[in-house]
């Protein structure tokens, strides 16, 4: 509970931007919903046939789960404030349009005909007479959308649109619980803060009808005016996935080894790669051997002082696998080197955006580096499992491997693919359930040896000395070893569009914080 | 101050309102009698062209109602409902105040018109600010009939004004108020199905019975010299039993 409130404390200008964001977004959808549902269910009160038609579409986008409609605005409207806002307006337009359509129509039609028999217009009598006493069952449904928003306003961190699912999401990403809470306590907070507010503001309008009005004629735009405030903006737009905002190899390690200082939009790290390609944000933490560098040109900047931990691949075998099957460990290493950071990359680009499968993809790199062998039609009698995790990489690694076994020797392979991730390939392999599977060096460091923060610093982060340090203390531990690495390093690393690094000559992590801190 | 010619008025294949015509002079209390679906209230709404009508002509104080536009005609033409078809988000104040404040009376002489109303109609000052919820249906009647004087009009319409009041309060209510000054003056048309309060009010009674007058005279001729077995039943056997009431 201590660390909660340090956390709060730590972080209260980044807690205090993100509510206010979240205050801004709930309300100015809400208004947006306000200013199209009030005059639709206004329209639809007058003209019945038109409200069922009306009120099922509404109805129908209020059923669509939040993420899934957040799927379906992204490929039309990107990433940022704009799917996050429809997204919102769509949910707040049922309750408002509905409860101005039910408010409405429920006015006693004696009473209507007492206002047209005093002679008030069709317009007099609607303002004079049905809209105040619509009014309470209108605040109803502005309570509605107002609270259905503070909890779908949280999604809206997915999409860089910031408010309190930043820390939310990070704090799910890092099993960070005090983040998490930072985010979500404020988040119930809100949503039930404003849920009282508007229900007393709707008792009023139901005694007052001007003052219940001019309230809320007031209060929206106002608290809608959170999201115009300005916050900090830097030259370049960072865009950062919400675990390596809160990793300790990720961006805390930047400000520690470059006094890199940024105020990133947090996202989704798989929208990530389509942001920094649509320009709506110039910088994002990636992985250095994702597909998408080469699908989308995108410059990785060198990190010359080491911040990010060597993720060198290599695959982990077991001790006994190894003296039993002699001929498996050369079998392997002779791939040593030959899968350098591009031409993993390459691979996976394959993968990913040209859609070949990893048995293709493996024979065409495997004949491309004079290591591809026809299998011998023997009779195989030893058999390795083999096993790997859930992501493309691994998947073309796993197929490299056994092609690569299936050529050089008698060994018949099984193919464990699929095995989620770090923890549930580590313990297959130390209970023998598998034989080997690839690894980084990175990940055996930090997840795996779960290294106390003081070795880490102690250790220099060359790729070099961390392999031999896990493989040493692999062997020691458990009896697994190390082959030789791979070649490529699948680490964090900071990306820019080529063409725009090459404008503002920006290679490096430290050409970035120059530029940064140039004439700012 | 009233005329109508003629009139007539179909919803769908049902006639409602079969050739009309009458007329009520300046004052005059002229009461529609007759029973439910006999076509009284549809002739009432067409005076002031709540209904339209659907053939024959309407003139009040000698203009033709249908070459005024409707809400401006219902400014000029008081109306009352049952249960006095108040705001129920209006104070007493605001409700008498409706039409003068359509029609842009200053807040000095709303306020004096108010004073003059609630002291005429013995309504205690200290409701001006309440709403209708808060009154007994006695005085919920009252307010509604302030509400359709204020603007001193020259015609009220009233639509089973008295029906929402239990019979004592009704006899009571009606007495108290036909007996004010400022409607002897006014000219009235009122429907009703009540035999008693027809005889009691009227100057005249427009007998109707499927969309016809059957007889139209003052309350004697019709007791004495009914035109029809019908009239003759109908007011016959309808006193008795609002007796038994």
């Amino acid at each position: 509970m201590i660390d909660f409130f340090t956390f709060v404390r730590d972080n209260a200008s980044k807690l205090l931007e993100q509510t206010l964001t979240h205050i801004g977004l709930t309300f100015v959808s809400l208004l947006l919903a306000l200013l199209i549902g009030l005059p639709l269910g206004i329209l639809i009160a007058r003209k019945k046939q038109l409200a069922s038609g009306v009120l099922g579409i509404a109805g129908v986008l209020q059923t669509i789960p939040s993420v899934a409609l957040l799927g379906f605005l992204i490929p039309l409207l990107g990433i940022g404030i704009g799917p996050a806002l429809v997204a919102l307006f769509l949910y707040a337009l049922l309750p408002i349009i509905r409860n101005t359509f039910v408010g409405i129509t429920e006015v006693s039609p004696s009473i209507i005909e007492a206002a047209r028999g005093v002679g008030m217009t069709d317009v007099q009598i609607l303002t004079k007479v049905q809209l105040p006493l619509a009014l309470p069952v209108i605040f109803a449904g502005v309570r509605t959308a107002t609270v259905i928003n503070v909890g779908v306003a949280t999604l809206a961190a997915y999409v860089a649109a910031g408010g309190l699912g930043e820390f939310i999401f990070s704090g799910i990403a890092l099993s960070n619980v005090n983040m998490m809470l930072a985010g979500a306590i404020p988040a119930a907070l809100l949503a039930v803060g404003f849920d009282l507010g508007l229900a007393r503001l709707q008792r009023l309008s139901g005694r007052n009808v001007r003052i219940g009005t001019v309230a809320l004629v007031i209060l929206v735009p106002f608290l809608s005016a959170f999201y115009l405030l300005p916050y900090g903006q830097d030259k370049l737009v960072t865009g950062f996935a919400h675990e390596f905002f809160g990793r300790a190899d990720g961006y805390p390690g930047l400000q520690k080894t470059y006094g890199l200082t940024v105020n990133p939009r947090l996202i989704d790290q798989n929208l990530m790669y389509e942001a920094i390609h649509r320009h709506q944000v110039d910088i994002i933490s990636g992985y250095s051997t994702d597909g998408r560098i080469k699908a989308f040109d995108l410059r990785v900047l060198d990190d010359n002082r080491h911040a990010f931990p060597p993720y060198g691949a290599a695959p982990v075998v077991r001790q006994a696998t190894l003296d039993r099957y002699p001929d498996l460990g050369p079998t392997l290493n002779q791939l040593a080197g030959k899968l350098t950071d591009s031409v993993m990359t390459d691979l996976n680009y394959r993968a990913d955006y040209l859609h070949q499968s990893p048995e293709t993809i493996a024979r065409d790199f495997l004949r491309k580096v004079g290591l591809y062998k026809v299998p011998a039609s023997v009779d195989r009698t030893g058999t390795v499992v083999m096993g790997s995790k859930v992501f493309t990489e691994q998947y073309i690694l796993a197929e490299i491997y056994r092609q690569l076994i299936e050529g050089y020797t008698q060994l018949r392979v099984v193919a464990r693919t699929g095995l989620g991730g770090t923890q549930i390939c580590f313990d297959a392999l130390r209970t023998g359930a598998i034989d080997f599977y690839p690894e980084y060096t990175g990940t055996g460091l930090l997840v795996i040896l779960q290294h106390p923060a003081g070795t880490l610093n102690t250790l220099s982060m060359q790729p070099d000395s961390v392999y031999a340090y896990v493989n040493q203390q692999f062997e020691k531990r458990y009896q697994l070893v190390w082959l030789n690495p791979l070649g490529f390093n699948n680490s964090y690393s900071l990306m820019m569009r080529r063409d725009q690094a090459q404008a503002l000559r920006i290679e490096s992590i430290e050409g970035l914080v120059r530029y940064l801190k140039n004439d700012q | 101050m009233i005329d109508v010619r003629n009139l007539t008025k179909r919803f769908g294949d049902h006639t409602a309102v079969n050739d009309i015509s009458l007329r009520v002079g300046p004052g005059e209390t002229l009461v529609l009698l007759g029973t439910s679906g006999c076509g009284k209230t549809t002739t009432l709404k067409m005076m002031n062209r709540l209904i339209e009508p659907g053939g024959g002509s309407i003139s009040v104080d000698g203009v033709d109602v249908a070459q005024q536009d409707g809400p401006g005609l219902r400014r000029r033409i008081g109306y009352v409902i049952q249960d006095g078809g108040l705001f129920p988000h209006y104070t007493i104040a605001e409700a008498i105040a409706t039409v003068p404040k359509l029609i842009g009376w200053t807040p000095t002489q709303i306020q004096e018109r108010t004073r003059e109303l609630i002291d005429k109609l013995q309504l205690p000052e200290s409701l001006l600010n309440r709403y209708p919820a808060e009154l007994s249906g006695g005085q919920r009647q009252r307010v509604g009939l302030a509400r359709a004087l204020a603007a001193r009009p020259p015609v009220v319409l009233m639509d089973e004004p008295f029906g929402a009041l239990d019979p004592f309060t009704r006899r009571h209510v009606r007495r108290e108020l036909f007996g004010l000054n400022e409607l002897r003056e006014t000219t009235v048309v009122l429907v009703t199905h009540d035999v008693s309060e027809a005889l009691e009010l009227a100057d005249r009674i427009a007998l109707m019975d499927k969309g016809r007058i059957v007889q139209i005279g003052p309350p004697d001729e019709l007791l004495n010299h009914p035109a029809t077995d019908f009239v003759r039943d109908f007011l016959d056997d309808q006193p008795r039993r609002n007796q038994l009431e």
